[in-house]
């Protein structure tokens, strides 16, 4: 019942902030922020009692779902509306709502028409987005995977930046022909399933182990990975990513990498590999390819841009190339990396755009070689954008580095080279931070630039988020136990009886040392 | 024709009574409201005396008329769609000089035609439905007597529409000829037997009436016609048009080669396949091409008659429920695009280009909101019911595993997604000059128009979110027919 409460109160205050937002401007902004308020303290209810739980029981076999709910929505077909939430939705929850503050924080100056319709189009993207991550009846996730598409897109459309319309309808049609795959994967499915049961069933659990040939398997598991790839996103499949991110609001910006991103990781995660154990295996040296050139093409491009916005967004293209890998790599350290990347790319990301945003509200710029110097006149704000540049290069101590240290240290044991590669893409992101820090806060002030700094409101939210990457850096254990088994069950649904997966467990249960006290260790050394 | 059979054709005899009623209220006093609450209240007690035929049903009145769960589903359908027209065409007819009483005798003439369509198995009621349904909407569609396009969509449809009657009929007596029965029942022994009939006759014969279907049904390469009169005729009839007229030959598509079994021909499957191919391959490009909201909606009916037909090829139970339901939410949400077209439109003219409704959003937020959402609609996203009706159609297709088809759908559905987010786009324009343009003399929704437009609305998404019950309404229906 909580499960639809939190999704039932973004709807509901997004709806409010609508209606509000005729009378005045305010309404709007304090009705978004005290919904996603007690959201917020929802979802940490739930985690804190997961933790307690977790605490008590420790490294028991994976139980069920933390929380569920589960009513008859067709009879006619077998759909349910049916929410569950383990550990890997419980952590994507908490930083959905958490970027959603964020998102609500960083547009309060900048959105000034309109500004009932944008909140209510905001809440209602995190709506859909909750509702990818709790649903467990794949017409349900499809349902809310195609929900938050037409809000994102109003975002961006009407509240974008110069090409606004264009990006907003690339990243549509990139979005729902990869998605209408997906459906057409996910009726194959359903169809399968009814034809060796006899059941009409979307539910995820009664879909996990349908027995597929390598015939058949192959192109469905394509579907899915196609859309998913196309959100996560995966090269050549990426190029709605860079335009949408540039055009869109600040807040749109914060959202889309933070998030939307993260729902194409959480597919992969939940239903490519679970539902397609033998496809994906099948297809894992291609997957983990792509995304080491993910890596590096990201990278590289990202080194390349003038402009502050699509700087950050090609970096994105970068870090979720290790989310790839480490998906792919799938055993507990590249999952567990995968994991830590994807919730601290969220967080560190959204806090570049974040910044980026509030540098282009000041100078009305964004182009790298029209500021620089910065530092001079905005010294808060220079330092935040230093701090999550950092955290964006990898910095140790920092949770990105968590995450793509674990995502090397899981790759490495599949495959050494692509491993050796993907190390190779971290030591680019030092080039673009740099360049980013430098480009826009060092150097000489030569424009004269005299700008206010970081006020009260933006610093409430850029201090928090550092301090989040510092504990993610420095005792990410409580999202790992969280994690954990979540993990293990999605790992005993995979079920591979293949190599990776003997490899994989043999290392595992041979060491007792899990991979986040290894980490730990290495902290200590340093 | 007993107590029963009478009770069985009830609802469309109210409806020729109330035609009749009309006709004599315009003669003693010509009052647009007095009309319109004839009319109304006769469409309503049509509608109410369905439940008084579905007592007797399933019941054949003469050898022409078949009433059954069937039949009763889809007059419940045209007729509720005939009710929201009446309202829209009061406030749109209103604004206009000249009279606007007769449209709604002809309105009640149209609806019995596609009434009889609905119930008929036979060729003779099949013809005389059509014809009665056709001759109506020739001159609903060049109604208003003020400029040449209504005019130019009239005759234009009343040729059209003549030679594809000639088609139909010349395919009938190919048949007939071959047959010595017009009753579809009769047809389906032909198929299977064979015998000493001449095949290649028959198929001739099909191949015509396929083509009279076609034409009314809009579908590739018998389309032309389409965007012109969508764009000609006043808005409200052309939610008629592509609604009731569309729904009930559909409804009569289904009924003739469900009974003659001419589905099953391998010939025929191939046939429609590629027409249905085509339709959606042609209605989403062209559309892409158009500057008109009218035109738009105009090519985007052929391509959603085409998803309608990839529903309908599909075999099985699954296959005609989608189709059936397809068809249901495609009528809310058409009813509701022209509903708004209706409204939006100013006292000197329609409104039909995309500057009309640049910036709609911010002049009239809920409007917007509606339009929007009947576009959304179309384009199938969530929420919505047009979403849940693509979902069966691809279910459905998945379930006889249609591939090609199916992947065809998906493929152009795509296409059509640019020119309905093209026209969301203009809606959503916040640019300050967007938002003062657009037809200056803007007329206020009358009240029927806004309660209308939000039932319309309200339906349109509590089929999105809960189409159970629909689902089972129209799974009975389609039993029935089996």
């Amino acid at each position: 019942m909580i499960l639809i409460c939190l999704i039932a109160i973004l709807i509901l205050g997004g709806l409010l902030s609508w209606f509000t937002g005729r009378r005045s401007n305010l309404w709007p902004r304090c009705i978004s922020l005290a919904f996603l308020g007690v959201d917020l303290i929802l979802s940490l209810m739930l985690w804190s009692r997961d933790a307690s739980q977790v605490k008590l029981l420790p490294a028991l076999a994976p139980k069920a779902w933390i929380e569920e709910v589960d009513w008859t929505w067709v009879p006619q077909l077998g759909i349910h509306l049916h929410l569950a939430l383990d550990g890997l939705s419980l952590l994507l929850v908490v930083l959905s709502i958490i970027l959603g503050i964020a998102a609500v924080l960083a547009s309060w100056k900048e959105i000034g028409e309109g500004v009932g319709f944008f909140h209510f189009n905001l809440m209602w993207i995190l709506a859909g987005i909750l509702g990818v991550f709790l649903s467990v009846d794949l017409f349900l996730f499809y349902f809310s995977w195609e929900m938050m598409l037409i809000p994102m897109y109003f975002l961006i459309s009407i509240w974008g930046h110069e090409r606004r319309v264009y990006a907003a309808v690339k990243f549509f049609i990139f979005t729902q022909t990869s998605g209408l795959l997906m459906l057409l994967g996910i009726l194959a499915l359903y169809f399968i399933h009814h034809h060796l049961t006899g059941v009409y069933s979307f539910e995820y659990a009664d879909l996990v182990g349908t027995p597929l040939s390598a015939k058949v398997g192959l192109p469905i598991m394509l579907a899915f990975f196609v859309a998913f790839a196309v959100k996560l996103p995966v090269v050549p499949l990426h190029t709605w990513l860079p335009d949408a991110h540039t055009q869109a609001p600040t807040a749109g910006s914060i959202i889309l990498a933070g998030l939307l991103l993260k729902t194409g990781a959480y597919g992969m995660l939940r239903f490519v590999v679970p539902l397609f154990p033998d496809a994906a295996h099948q297809f894992t040296p291609i997957a983990m390819i792509l995304g080491v050139v993910g890596i590096l093409y990201g990278a590289v491009l990202a080194l390349g841009q003038t402009d502050l916005k699509r700087l950050v967004a090609y970096t994105s293209v970068s870090h979720l190339g290790f989310v790839l890998l480490g998906i792919f790599a799938w055993n507990e350290w590249a999952l567990q990396g995968a994991m830590m990347a994807m919730i601290c790319h969220g967080i560190s990301t959204g806090a570049l755009f974040l910044i980026v945003g509030q540098i282009q509200e000041r100078s009305h710029t964004r182009e790298i070689d029209r500021l620089g110097g910065l530092w001079a006149t905005v010294p808060r704000l220079s330092g935040a954008g230093l701090f999550f540049a950092a955290a964006s290069m990898g910095l140790p101590g920092l949770g990105d580095f968590v995450g793509e240290f674990l995502v090397l240290v899981g790759t490495y044991q599949q495959h050494i080279a692509l491993a050796v590669m993907a190390a190779v893409g971290i030591l680019t992101s030092t080039f673009y931070g740099l360049r980013f820090v430098q480009g826009a806060f060092h150097g000489p002030n030569s424009n004269q630039w005299k700008l206010p700094d970081l006020n009260p409101r933006e610093a409430s939210v850029v201090v928090p988020m550092a301090a989040i990457l510092l504990w993610l850096g420095l005792y990410p254990q409580p999202v790992l136990n969280t994690f954990k088994p979540a993990m293990q069950r999605l790992e005993e649904y995979a079920g591979r009886s293949s190599a990776v997966r003997a490899h994989a467990s043999d290392s595992a249960r041979n060491e007792p040392p899990t991979a986040a006290r290894n980490l730990q260790e290495i902290n200590h050394e340093r | 024709m007993s107590g029963s059979d009478f009770r069985a054709l009830l609802p469309l005899f109210v409806i020729a009574g109330t035609a009749v009623l009309t006709m004599l209220t315009i003669a003693f006093r010509r009052s647009h409201l007095l009309t319109l609450s004839v009319t109304l209240t006769g469409l309503a007690l049509s509608f109410a005396s369905l439940w008084i035929a579905a007592a007797v049903i399933p019941r054949q009145v003469t050898t022409l008329l078949i009433i059954d769960q069937y039949a009763l589903f889809y007059l419940g359908l045209i007729i509720g769609a005939t009710l929201v027209v009446a309202l829209l065409s009061y406030g749109y007819f209103e604004k206009q000089n000249g009279h606007p009483d007769e449209m709604y005798l002809l309105l009640l003439l149209a609806v019995l035609g596609a009434g009889v369509l609905v119930v008929s198995n036979h060729f003779v009621s099949f013809l005389l439905g059509l014809e009665t349904l056709s001759a109506a909407l020739y001159t609903l569609s060049a109604y208003p007597q003020q400029g040449k396009l209504p005019l130019e969509a009239g005759i234009k449809y009343l040729i059209l529409g003549a030679s594809s009657a000639a088609f139909l009929i010349f395919g009938m007596a190919l048949i007939y000829a071959q047959l010595g029965s017009m009753e579809f029942t009769h047809l389906q022994l032909a198929m299977t037997s064979g015998g000493s009939l001449d095949q290649a006759l028959v198929l001739a014969g099909l191949a015509l009436i396929i083509t009279g279907i076609g034409f009314k049904l809009a579908l590739v390469p018998f389309h032309l016609w389409t965007a012109d009169v969508y764009e000609g005729a006043p808005a409200p009839v052309t939610a008629f048009l592509a609604t009731v007229s569309k729904g009930s030959v559909f409804a009569l598509l289904v009924r003739f080669f469900h009974l003659t079994g001419a589905i099953q021909a391998p010939v025929v499957l191939l046939v429609l396949g590629i027409i249905a191919v085509f339709s959606m391959i042609a209605g989403n490009v062209l559309g892409m091409l158009q500057e008109n909201v009218k035109r738009i909606l105009g090519y985007s009916s052929i391509a959603h008659m085409g998803y309608l037909m990839v529903a309908f090829l599909a075999a099985g139970e699954l296959g005609g429920q989608a189709a059936a339901f397809y068809l249901v939410t495609y009528i809310i949400t058409i009813l509701g695009a022209f509903g708004v077209v209706s409204v939006v439109s100013g006292t000197d003219r329609e409104a039909g280009t995309l500057d009309d409704f640049r910036g709609l959003f911010w002049r009239e937020p809920g409007l917007g909101v509606i339009f929007t959402l009947m576009l959304l609609s179309l384009a199938g996203i969530p929420l919505t019911a047009g979403f849940i009706g693509k979902f069966y159609i691809i279910a459905a297709g998945a379930s006889s595993a249609t591939w090609g088809l199916i992947i065809a759908l998906v493929l152009t559905s795509v296409l059509g997604l640019f020119y309905y987010l093209r026209v969301i786009v203009a809606i959503y324009d916040l640019a300050p000059a967007a938002v003062a343009t657009g037809i200056s003399r803007l007329r206020r929704p009358s009240l029927s128009e806004r309660y209308v437009l939000a039932a319309l609305t309200v339906t349109l998404l509590w089929v999105g979110v809960y189409p159970a019950p629909i689902l089972k309404l129209v799974a009975a229906a389609v039993k029935s027919l089996a």
